[in-house]
């Protein structure tokens, strides 16, 4: 039993088990190629973008946005400023794949250390801390509808 | 080409090259270019023909010191690269050549002197839709011989930081706003940054990096627009010795570059242990 959201579970349990950096960095790269599907649209945000959305630390310039959902749960949107930033896509467009739609309860448990299975080990300790500040951001915004 | 490096005014133009003159040079067998990022997944996803990633965490750094690669880790790295004593390097990145001018700061400590920066770096690059590719070049291995790494010249240590600071020296600190102030370590639910306390080495001047960089295309400000913000905002003497720092002295080696190469400052070291080793270390003073 896990809890964190299966889903993300999964591609943690995925990427964790690639030893080969060239094909952990050839599936993340495939994975932030579908960043546009997961892009901030123009109803929800518009640039410039409010302070509080910026993810901390991060130097791609990540911005994140939760959108209540009728369920209750949450639909997660990005933007990238950097365009260069694809290491910032793959982590945006990995958290909404995983974490839009699941129970608050479990995406507020998410540690912000997942970037390390995915991104392996030895990323750099200033990547790291942006990425975890996407992390921080996303769990963030579900901690605050849980009150 | 080269003659609008050298337009604009700069001390020694002979530290950078322009994108129209390596997009001619691609297949010369004295030229090496070395792509370094800040983000470890663009080289990868296409890079100048060519071109060899140096990764400064897999390449430049000891794996278990905190220090950089020693003399026969320098000698492997040249050698697996392809690279003599006599080729010309030029290095570009991401991040308007954050990390390029970090490997090129590391390749100044073993005297590896011709050598330069592509102006305007990987976004220039990009921005002239020239050639990409993905294929990962392959070169036969050399023998290269290197010096034993220089530690006087271009870089300080703690405790010549703190010196310096005691006979009132010029510092830099280049890091955002934010992290010079302090403030960034008060932020709530902020990662953490590596050091204890926020703040800056007292004395030091507050010229964040990329104020170097023309936003719209990533290359270098004209000399007299550095000369403007380096010393006619912030009063630095280029004849006097001069510190620069930010996190852990990745930021910082740009700024080096521009004070050294662009502005001729004749004596710039940049301290590498940077904010992750001042902000930490016992009875170090701090300001704020």
């Amino acid at each position: 039993m896990t809890d964190i959201p299966e889903k993300l579970a999964d591609v943690i349990a995925d990427m964790g088990s690639i030893t080969d950096r060239n094909e952990r960095a050839e599936l993340l790269i495939e994975t932030a190629d579908r960043f546009d599907s997961v892009r901030v649209p123009s109803d929800v945000a518009t640039k410039p973008y409010a302070e509080a959305n910026r993810a901390p630390a991060c130097e791609s310039e990540a911005f994140v946005w939760a959108v209540d959902q009728p369920d209750g749960t949450l639909k997660y949107y990005f933007d990238v400023l950097n365009p260069q930033g694809l290491s910032a896509m793959a982590m945006c467009v990995i958290l909404d794949e995983t974490l839009s739609g699941q129970p608050l309860e479990q995406v507020a448990e998410v540690k912000s250390d997942i970037v390390f299975p995915l991104f392996g080990k030895d990323i750099s300790m200033g990547k790291g801390a942006g990425l975890m500040g996407i992390v921080t951001l996303v769990q963030h915004e579900a901690k605050k509808r849980l009150g | 080409m080269a003659s609008q490096i050298e337009e604009r005014g700069y001390a020694h133009p002979e530290g950078l090259i322009a994108t129209e003159w390596v997009a001619a040079h691609l297949n010369d067998s004295q030229v090496r270019v070395v792509e370094s990022n800040e983000d470890p997944l663009l080289y990868p996803s296409g890079h100048i023909p060519g071109a060899v990633q140096v990764d400064w965490t897999h390449d430049l750094n000891d794996p278990l010191r905190r220090d950089y690669l020693n003399r026969a880790g320098f000698e492997a790295l040249m050698s697996r690269i392809g690279v003599t004593p006599e080729m010309l390097i030029v290095f570009y990145g991401d991040k308007n050549n954050w990390w390029a001018t970090y490997a090129f700061w590391v390749f100044q400590l073993f005297g590896h002197s011709n050598a330069k920066i592509m102006d305007g770096g990987r976004a220039k690059w990009e921005k002239e839709s020239r050639e990409l590719t993905r294929e990962v070049p392959s070169f036969a291995t050399t023998q290269y011989t290197a010096p034993e790494r220089d530690d006087r010249v271009i870089r300080a240590f703690r405790e010549q930081v703190l010196k310096h600071l005691e006979k009132q020296g010029q510092l830099v600190d280049v890091r955002s706003p934010a992290e010079y102030s302090g403030e960034k370590l008060h932020m709530p639910e902020y990662p953490q940054e590596g050091a204890l306390r926020g703040g800056h080495i007292p004395g030091a001047k507050s010229v964040p990096w990329a104020r170097a960089i023309n936003p719209d295309d990533g290359t270098f400000k004209s000399a007299e627009e550095l000369r403007q913000i380096y010393e006619g905002e912030q009063g630095l003497n280029p004849q006097a010795e001069t510190i620069a720092y930010c996190r852990i002295g990745e930021r910082s080696s740009h700024t080096w570059f521009v004070l050294k190469y662009l502005l001729g400052f004749s004596d710039v070291r940049n301290y590498d242990g940077s904010w992750t080793e001042w902000g930490n270390s016992v009875g170090l003073p701090i300001e704020r």
